[in-house]
């Protein structure tokens, strides 16, 4: 059995009506326990109209849950999950400013670009910036190779995350908008660990 | 007057519609839902919806009380004794930072409240303007849902979500922030439609038969059960379930002092209070019971003691309308997801009919010590100065129980809620999450309002009584009945009794002097008097019951009695002292 009192990198992925002061709402709940987020990305969903709030805090399972119970509990909030890294699919992106001289003359810009999937995403004479996107220590390998060549600017979104045994909001959504719910939209426990998962 | 307010002002003079201002479909909302009493203080951004209240004399009692705080002390009191929905009005900036420690004292409470606060008008917001404050992100954290409102148009479903967000599922707080253009603002309305769904709300947790079956058998197969009930039973309106559950299990039964009441003091199987100052059987056996039934409570830190060292050896079973309380603090073993009306009878359709003799005899074993070390020397005093216990001890026999009783925070609260007798639900109003001193007087007076036919009694302790002392004002202009006790140690008592306890007598800051109560009251055209001895104590007390409108008694009592039993902080329950 995992240990519930180890802590760890914990996805949390909340769906709400789209409301202003939800944010606040969601953020206090984080703050009053002096959790630090370490990530948070607010999005549309695969459901019209339905916001999608993804939240990543390393913390034990014990106290990821009754934050998820504390985060469901608004009145706003549809549903709340909360995953391991195992069970999501997740990604961040990274943009990288460097002098356009300096990069040009000192790095196999083609080897970079392999080595570490990036892209450039603009050219210029004085400046040229790269985007990668994967996971965090993938994003932080060019920096540090950057950093050597004049390194201008760099900027990392959150993580969004994709849950790997989901089957999207829609199917639950019609059940919140039905006066008598029925039962899979009360249970607040980790998404059943299934066969439809599969691995990148 | 400024110069925006005199426009609205001409332009609604200059056209004539029968179309309704955002602050008339306010109040006309107000009265759809059923509202009858309003406690508030006027003031620059709420003017519109003061004057629309004008018209509306007749069907909204307005109660103007003294500072903002009172106000949603007042509708706490009026919420808990009629199980109605408390309305406060204020204004913007200053007029609605003071709702903030009464709000806190709801959301902790449960208590169902709607606040609606004026705001500065919408293109104002954000400039600092006069009386600006952010009021919907200081109430965020405080409230169970609030929402500012820019539009005229949004008023009638944004008061129909807050009625029903207030007091559906687990009640809270509700606060409306509407801004002055939106009460001016003249729109074509349709009928009101009050609110009983929202997607995203879910008050009602579905019950699940299984967990409901697993308690069952847990019960059924227990040797020592024991039911810790809280103020959920009462929110529940569950007081007949409770009653046929505990009487057909035969099971121990202690309270919280939220849930007292929920069954007669005098109930055979009505073992006492829990916690910190709660009786010595239910803490010390709750370290010995197989298995604990917890209904409508939270397991707060002053009932469970030191947490780590709490029921250990017990099955638990969790009954609660609010899934975030199941596992929060106390780990269930069957958590039981609902509200308790409903499963509560489910429950007790599957348990057996039993009596658990032995058991409840190891409870009176415990209460017998207590009356002996304790409860007799503070209830029936025969000599020396009088205590507290043996005042609400008096009192219990001149209102046998019948009395509601409303506390305020510290030595008093404990001892009045230990000892006050009660015979009926919804009779022991007290601020228990949040500790509010201030709270009573103010409460009583809406205490009042909701249980107009009751005989209400505040008691109050004379530090407290000096917080929130300016609503002695609201008594005076509404002429409402109240009776104040003041139970004048001449300390902030409970502090003291801790510094005494815990901090080698070093009294820091907790010599109180006060004034003549009784004279503030007289200024106030509200009599009373000041007892200090034992043989004028049921006279005085008689008096302040049989007085015809509100009475101010104030009691001298010993100055350095302290509260016992007490599990001392960092303790177990078990560990809990006599002396």
């Amino acid at each position: 059995m995992e240990s519930t009192i180890e802590k760890k990198e914990f996805n949390i992925t909340v769906y709400t009506e789209n409301q202003i002061g939800l944010l606040n709402r969601i953020a206090i709940i984080f703050s009053r326990r002096k959790l630090n987020v370490e990530s948070l990305n607010t999005s549309p969903s695969e459901v019209e109209s339905i916001h999608r709030f993804n939240i990543v805090i390393t913390e034990t399972e014990e106290v990821v849950k009754k934050v998820a119970r504390q985060l469901e509990k608004q009145v706003e909030v549809l549903k709340v999950y909360f995953n391991t890294n195992d069970d999501v699919i997740w990604q961040e992106l990274a943009l990288y400013k460097v002098p356009t001289d300096v990069i040009a003359e000192h790095v196999s810009v083609e080897r970079l670009l392999r080595e570490y999937g990036a892209r450039a995403v603009v050219i210029r004479k004085d400046y040229t910036v790269f985007e990668t996107t994967g996971h965090r220590e993938e994003t932080d390998a060019l920096v540090n190779v950057l950093q050597q060549y004049g390194l201008i600017e760099f900027v990392r979104s959150a993580r969004v995350a994709i849950i790997k045994d989901s089957d999207g909001f829609h199917a639950k959504l019609r059940e919140f908008e039905r006066l008598e719910p029925g039962e899979d939209v009360v249970e607040n426990e980790y998404l059943n660990k299934g066969q439809k998962v599969f691995t990148m | 007057m400024d110069t925006l307010e005199l426009k609205d002002k001409q332009a609604q003079g200059s056209v004539k519609t029968e179309e309704l201002s955002g602050s008339q479909i306010l109040l006309k909302g107000l009265i759809e839902e059923g509202v009858d009493t309003i406690f508030g203080y006027p003031g620059g951004a709420i003017m519109p919806i003061y004057d629309a209240l004008y018209d509306f004399k007749k069907e909204l009692n307005h109660i103007l009380v003294r500072h903002e705080q009172g106000a949603t002390h007042a509708a706490q009191g009026y919420a808990r004794t009629s199980g109605k929905v408390g309305v406060v009005f204020a204004t913007s900036g200053p007029g609605a930072t003071n709702l903030i420690t009464g709000i806190a004292d709801a959301q902790i409470d449960s208590t169902p409240l709607v606040c609606i606060t004026g705001q500065v008008f919408a293109s104002l917001l954000g400039t600092d303007a006069f009386q600006e404050t952010d009021v919907i992100n200081i109430t965020t954290p405080v409230t169970k849902w609030n929402y500012q409102v820019t539009d005229a148009s949004e008023i009638p479903e944004v008061l129909a979500k807050a009625f029903y967000i207030a007091k559906s599922g687990r009640p809270g707080p509700v606060l409306i922030d509407i801004t002055k253009n939106a009460q001016i603002q003249k729109i074509e309305t349709e009928a009101y439609q009050k609110c009983g769904h929202i997607r995203s709300y879910r008050p009602y947790p579905i019950v699940r038969q299984s967990y409901v079956e697993q308690a069952a058998a847990l019960i059924n197969s227990a040797k020592k059960p024991f039911i810790l009930f809280g103020q959920g039973v009462l929110l529940g309106n569950a007081e007949q379930e409770f009653k046929a559950f505990v009487e057909k299990s035969g099971i121990p039964a202690a309270w919280t002092i939220l849930g007292v009441g929920a069954i007669p003091t005098d109930h055979p199987l009505n073992v006492g209070m829990l916690g910190m100052h709660g009786n010595y059987g239910p803490n010390v056996l709750t370290n010995d019971c197989d298995v604990l039934i917890a209904i409508g409570m939270r397991f707060d830190d002053r009932v469970t003691g030191r947490l780590d060292k709490y029921a250990k050896q017990a099955k638990v079973i969790h009954l609660d309308i609010d899934p975030a309380e199941i596992d929060k603090n106390v780990k269930a073993t069957v958590p039981v997801w609902g509200d308790c009306k409903e499963t509560l009878p489910l429950l007790t359709a599957l348990i057996d009919e039993k009596s658990h003799n032995e058991w409840l005899a190891r409870f009176r074993e415990y209460t017998q010590k207590e009356i002996d070390q304790v409860i007799n020397a503070e209830c029936n005093p025969t000599s020396g100065e009088l205590t507290m216990g043996e005042v609400i001890n008096q009192l219990n026999t001149l209102t046998n129980g019948d009395a509601i009783i409303v506390t305020d925070v510290g030595q008093h609260q404990m001892v009045a809620c230990r000892y006050a007798k009660f015979n009926h639900t919804r009779s022991n109003i007290t601020s228990g999450g949040l500790g509010t001193m201030g709270f009573a007087l103010p409460a009583a007076i809406g205490a009042k309002f909701g249980a107009p036919n009751k005989t209400v009694v505040a008691v109050i302790g004379d530090g407290g009584f000096q917080m929130t002392i300016q609503e002695l004002g609201t008594i005076m202009q509404s002429g409402i009945d109240v009776k104040i006790m003041i139970l004048n140690n001449q300390f902030l008592g409970m502090v003291r009794q801790w510094q005494e306890l815990f901090n080698e007598r070093r009294y820091s800051f907790v010599d109180i002097t006060s004034p003549d109560f009784v004279a503030v009251a007289k200024g106030y055209y509200i009599e009373g008097q000041k007892v200090s001895e034992r043989e004028n104590l049921v006279e005085a007390l008689k008096t302040m019951l049989n007085h015809k409108g509100s009475y101010l008694l104030e009691v001298m009592v010993t100055k350095e009695n302290n509260v016992f039993p007490m599990v001392p902080q960092g303790c177990s329950v078990s560990e809990i002292r006599l002396k």
